[in-house]
């Protein structure tokens, strides 16, 4: 069963594209992520140009974010004065990301540099996760208490000026980092089509030392603002949201993120960190090989409507 | 005076060799032997399950010559040409273990789809040199680069690597036996669009060979068009980018919200 996409302008397998955001929802319900960088990576490798990938990844994002921003919204878990702050670096981030975006694409790099920084991100924090939550596990398994967070540790960010009560969170911290945090995010949800919470949450639990229950809604929060902008600035600049190819995804994927759900709460938190852990270090690591193994061809033909 | 004669004389050898051109372009004036074609169609809708089209060209050829016929001395190659654009051909080279496209070469204005159907290997119809001419074949086809190429010493190999991934993704194809005969001055020629067909004015090509010299060419338009949602999608991302961004989103929320209201029963 095909599907004509009419901004990638190709026929696509419908049920390939049904799997793909069911699958990837499953594991972002299971995981609580939003699964950016799983899908942009899937769509790339299933022959949809990068600039569409990004584009619409940034789109299905919105999606799958929204209904977990809303259940955090119910329970009182974000902190909107802080999203709001973290907000700001992030549409500031974004807009010199799609500037980025268009300038790599002109100058044909810009598949080199998704690929180098889906690699470098994702094996960093795939790495750092997977020691995090085995250490947790030992412990665990001694029947030691595992602390996330060492309250009363400061570090050099604590020390930085302009300094903002944040009462939900319950912290006295600079805005300099929490919009610098936020304009990175910004650049890599414009240029790599992510929500970015894999790299949020840990910066802020463990780099501006936010308390743990807030984290999640309010990286959701921003990320849902952000990746919405993204979107309209892309559809705007490069005209490459396909919204046929985002709305199967859509619908497949908050579907699968139900089941998800259901299946993440089965397990303990160590053991489901440290799948996710595996699930991010294998898609960087299978991105590290497809750079490093010589390439079937070493030519490659794009044409001026599309391609990077 | 003697300047401006030479700018006359050069001015006037200039239009007869244009004028020699579009004869050459259409009908040779040595040959009685006339070209016809037609399709059956000159629009091809993109519906949403397109899986690309075959489209069979009919012609007939007028004031030909029996015997000729009858030894099988006529050859006919019908193409179909997409629309053109500049394409870009990137080479990846190793640098610090990884593979980085390191260099590039934009041909001018090439078709984006090609495909060819003939009685007969097109290079047993004609000599290389006149099929070069013509820009007949995927070969032959003219492949201009655009901008500084430098000495132009690796202009071939970028050459053939676009003609060999061009063919090796579908979008150049040949068929050379997908011209036939099916009487002794009616034809039918088979060319296939590709599924990723690129939307826009195709154009249909016939060209009529006798003993390897080429006799007459006629071309025909087919447009390829987007329909309904497809063509309603595409106008709305170019003409309203940012109300369909606005769109996109709101059907993202739309979605996201939905699915929590639905499932919400713990």
């Amino acid at each position: 069963m095909t599907i004509y996409l009419p901004i990638a302008e190709l026929s696509v397998n419908i049920l390939i594209i049904l799997g793909m955001g069911a699958a990837v929802g499953f594991l972002s319900g299971m995981f609580g992520v939003g699964g950016g960088f799983l899908i942009t990576p899937l769509l790339i490798f299933y022959n949809i140009p990068p600039v569409v990938a990004v584009a619409t990844g940034a789109n299905q994002v919105v999606a799958s974010s929204i209904s977990g921003a809303i259940t955090h919204f119910r329970r009182g878990t974000i902190d909107i004065k802080l999203g709001t702050v973290l907000l700001c670096g992030g549409l500031a981030g974004a807009t010199i990301g799609v500037w980025l975006f268009s300038l790599l694409r002109r100058i044909g790099q810009l598949d080199l540099v998704i690929s180098l920084l889906y690699v470098v991100l994702l094996s960093t924090v795939g790495g750092l996760m997977l020691w995090e939550s085995i250490t947790a596990m030992r412990k665990a398994a001694k029947n030691q208490q595992t602390t996330l967070r060492r309250p009363g540790q400061h570090n050099w960010v604590h020390g930085l000026p302009l300094k903002m009560r944040f009462k939900k969170s319950k912290i006295y911290l600079s805005v300099i980092p929490v919009a610098g945090l936020g304009f990175c995010i910004g650049i890599l949800t414009s240029v790599m089509g992510v929500g970015g919470g894999f790299i949020m949450v840990p910066a802020m639990i463990y780099l501006l030392r936010i308390p743990t229950n807030v984290v999640v809604g309010t990286s959701l929060f921003q990320i849902i603002f952000v990746s919405a902008y993204t979107v309209i600035v892309q559809a705007s600049t490069n005209y490459t949201v396909d919204i046929v190819l985002a709305f199967v995804l859509m619908i497949a994927g908050v579907i699968g993120a139900q089941y998800g759900v259901r299946v993440g709460q089965k397990l303990r938190g160590e053991q489901l960190r440290a799948l996710l852990a595996l699930l991010v270090l294998a898609v960087g690591i299978r991105l590290a090989i497809e750079l490093i193994i010589p390439p079937k061809d070493i030519y490659s033909v794009v044409s001026a409507g599309f391609g990077f | 005076m003697r300047r401006f004669a030479r700018t006359a004389l050069a001015l006037l050898a200039l239009v007869f060799a244009a004028s020699a051109l579009a004869a050459i372009q259409d009908e040779n004036a040595d040959f009685t032997e006339k070209l016809e074609i037609g399709i059956s169609t000159d629009e091809i809708a993109i519906t949403s399950d397109f899986r690309g089209a075959d489209l069979t060209i009919f012609g007939a050829v007028d004031g030909f010559d029996q015997s000729l016929l009858a030894q099988g001395r006529y050859n006919i190659v019908v193409s179909l040409e997409g629309p053109k654009d500049n394409a870009t051909v990137r080479k990846k080279e190793r640098v610090f273990g990884i593979w980085v496209n390191t260099s590039s070469m934009t041909f001018e204005l090439v078709p984006e789809s090609y495909s060819l159907s003939s009685t007969r290997d097109i290079e047993t119809i004609a000599p290389p040199g006149e099929m070069g001419n013509m820009g007949i074949g995927v070969d032959h086809m003219r492949l201009v680069p655009l901008g500084f190429v430098g000495d132009g010493s690796n202009l071939g190999e970028f050459r053939n690597a676009f003609r060999r991934i061009r063919e090796t993704s579908g979008v150049y194809e040949r068929d050379p036996g997908g011209v036939q005969f099916i009487s002794s001055s009616l034809f039918k020629a088979s060319v296939r669009l590709p599924a990723n067909v690129p939307n826009g004015v195709h154009v249909v090509r016939a060209y009529l060979f006798r003993d390897g010299v080429f006799v007459a060419a006629k071309a025909l338009p087919l447009r390829v068009v987007k329909t309904g949602l497809e063509q309603f999608i595409t106008q709305a991302a170019h003409q309203q980018p940012l109300l369909y961004g606005l769109m996109a989103v709101l059907l993202a929320v739309i979605t996201g919200w939905g699915a929590s209201l639905i499932f919400r029963k713990e």
